[in-house]
């Protein structure tokens, strides 16, 4: 398992899968394992550290289901990474009752220094879990369609 | 794969029969060692494909099938929507109509070979290739109704190609019932201006050898001959159907309890065929079918400049375009009844028998071309559909060589850069803007074509005509 740590509980994690790609995010709360997990996101194209965090985009989604929301929120990621042509290498998050709020910092794809390897199509809803542990930890995480 | 846990019914095919809530059996296609490298969610996945409303015969899985979402990569099922049954967006997949089509050129290797270098050089300058890239053809919202709508006959109209290039793509280059006020705002941002882009991952434009062929008469048929040099070209309907897929998935999970749908698992969404949703899916995922043949007749052109830059005065004739993520209605005969059913092939290769009405007049004798890509570095095949088939899997067949290894462990164990290095030592020389993306899609991370392609003939799934060798690969 790949894995990359951040301060506290905060990290992210790609799953095995034999033909997509399964991404994990964790954190002390929800709003910081869908940050965590969309670093997953981005580490399925390029290492996340390799994007400027240069330009910002603001996104918005709504579902009462938190599992929903987590595919919401990375299908939105992939939209406008897409749109956009850029890549996303930090996230801010905010969720209240069912909203999420987030900003995200990239820059435009450079293909010599990003080198981007596979496309994420989309968020399924296979291996999809949402999770407050008993510890304390959240962690989100699903398969992505590459 | 566990295959105690399945029934032998021969050396190539096994079941499972129907037990908690499978409607049907499901069948596999494939010898004990490609079933044993399967993983165990193939066949968790077959059987919860079994309990989807309305399905026929059986849930079927191809000899390349591996784990998906929700419907296994490889598999095959049919729906009667006048008993229930259903569509199901994760059943096509998110790359609708992702498929390969391949082109004859009448050149030999040796005619390639003093240019080879040149060649490779021009196509990676010509075809946009990679995430990130963008189409030379930007469409203004009239223009993406009329491709939606006109499939590869729009590219056709608009210059891209020959018109006789259409009666060999499947649906004649136009696949009816395409509604193009079912494709979102969101879809249509997404592809406007990714026309004529090949895409990453396991997508490709190869420039291919004839290296062996197992039928004289087929192969001269359709055009091959020993050191002959073919283009095989792998893409789908890019964003465009990437978006469809995502939003049809969540519409069918929320609205499935509306329809008294219970799914066995929620990737397993679906409506039924006939419903709002399963309605509007269906003229979403049949403009997104357009999509892809357009943008694979736009590659091919783009294809065909460089060829004739570099090898004036040669021809480059379509032999054949397959789709293999679709659903399509078909008539499939049922206990020596005809129905009409609403065939899902996700990763899986539509393949029809001779005689069959939709295979063009010059190839109806024979059978349709099926074609199956392999990695970059082993090979690709070229069947040819059989008249059992229609009987044991709706007329489908493999699709490619399926992966063994994840792109995770693939990226840990291979570096681009030797990939390349040793392929090319080999003959083949690949041009990718991603020294990762080559490392994912070495050719030790799939199964062996050979052995996928021998299953599919050994099963009656398809028949082999011809093995393809790559001398070019331009990788997204």
């Amino acid at each position: 398992m790949e894995t990359r740590t951040g301060s506290g509980p905060a990290h992210w994690e790609h799953l095995h899968h034999d033909a997509d790609i399964g991404l994990r995010g964790c954190g002390a709360s929800l709003a910081e394992a869908f940050e965590q997990a969309a670093l997953a996101l981005t580490a399925v194209v390029c290492h996340p550290q390799r994007v400027l965090c240069v330009d910002r985009v603001d996104i918005h989604c709504e579902s009462p289901d938190p599992e929903t929301l987590f595919v919401k929120w990375l299908n939105a990621l992939i939209y406008e990474s897409a749109t956009r042509k850029v890549l996303f290498g930090r996230f801010r998050v905010t969720i209240t009752e069912g909203t999420l709020d987030a900003r995200a910092w990239g820059e435009p794809i450079d293909r010599d220094r990003h080198q981007p390897a596979a496309e994420p199509k989309g968020a399924t809803y296979t291996g999809l879990r949402v999770e407050h542990a008993a510890g304390g930890c959240w962690t989100a995480e699903c398969v992505i369609d590459v | 794969m566990d295959t105690d846990r399945l029934t032998r019914i021969n050396a190539y095919c096994w079941r499972v029969e129907p037990v908690d809530g499978m409607h049907v059996p499901a069948v596999f296609y494939a010898d004990e060692a490609l079933l044993r490298a399967m993983d165990d969610k193939v066949r968790e996945q077959a059987c919860n494909v079994a309990k989807l409303p309305g399905i026929v015969g059986a849930s079927y899985a191809m000899p390349d099938a591996h784990w998906g979402y929700g419907f296994p990569i490889g598999g095959v099922a049919a729906f009667d929507p006048d008993q229930g049954g259903v569509v199901s967006a994760g059943g096509v997949g998110f790359d609708i109509s992702c498929g390969v089509r391949t082109l004859t050129t009448g050149l030999t290797r040796r005619d390639i070979e003093p240019l080879k270098t040149q060649l490779a050089e021009r196509l990676y300058r010509e075809i946009p290739a990679g995430l990130g890239s963008t189409g030379r053809i930007s469409l203004n919202e009239r223009e993406m109704d009329a491709m939606l709508e006109g499939g590869a006959r729009w590219a056709v109209a608009r210059g891209w190609g020959d018109p006789g290039d259409l009666e060999r793509i499947e649906e004649a280059g136009c696949m009816a019932g395409a509604q193009a006020d079912c494709v979102s705002g969101h879809a249509r941002q997404r592809q406007r201006n990714e026309m004529g882009t090949l895409g990453s991952g396991n997508h490709y434009a190869e420039v291919q050898e004839v290296t062996e062929i197992f039928d004289d008469r087929t192969a001269r048929s359709f055009g091959l001959e020993p050191g002959g040099v073919v283009i095989s070209i792998h893409s789908g309907s890019r964003g465009l159907g990437h978006q469809i897929g995502t939003e049809y998935l969540t519409e069918m999970v929320a609205a499935a309890p509306e329809y008294g749908i219970d799914l066995p698992e929620r990737e397993l969404a679906c409506a039924p065929l006939r419903s709002g949703a399963g309605e509007r899916y269906l003229g979403a995922m049949r403009a997104a079918i357009n999509c892809a043949l357009a943008n694979r007749q736009i590659l091919s052109e783009l294809v065909r400049g460089v060829f004739r830059s570099l090898f004036p005065g040669c021809a480059l004739d379509l032999l054949y375009d397959v789709s293999h993520n679709t659903c399509k209605e078909e008539s499939h005969r049922v206990e020596g009844t005809l129905r009409s059913l609403f065939v899902h092939r996700k990763g899986a290769t539509r393949a029809f028998g001779p005689g069959h009405p939709d295979i063009p007049a010059s190839l109806r004798d024979i059978g349709q071309p099926v074609l199956i890509g392999g990695s970059m570095g082993t090979g690709s095949h070229i069947l040819v559909g059989t008249d059992s088939a229609g009987a044991l899997s709706w007329s489908s067949a493999c699709h490619g060589a399926g992966r063994r290894m994840s792109r995770r462990r693939a990226n840990r164990t291979w570096q681009g850069k030797q990939v390349i290095e040793t392929l090319s030592r080999k003959g083949i020389i690949v041009r990718s803007p991603s020294a990762r993306g080559v490392a994912e899609e070495a050719p030790g991370a799939y199964k062996d074509v050979d052995a996928v392609v021998d299953a599919a003939q050994a099963s009656g799934l398809a028949r082999k005509v011809a093995r393809c060798q790559p001398l070019v690969c331009v990788k997204g």
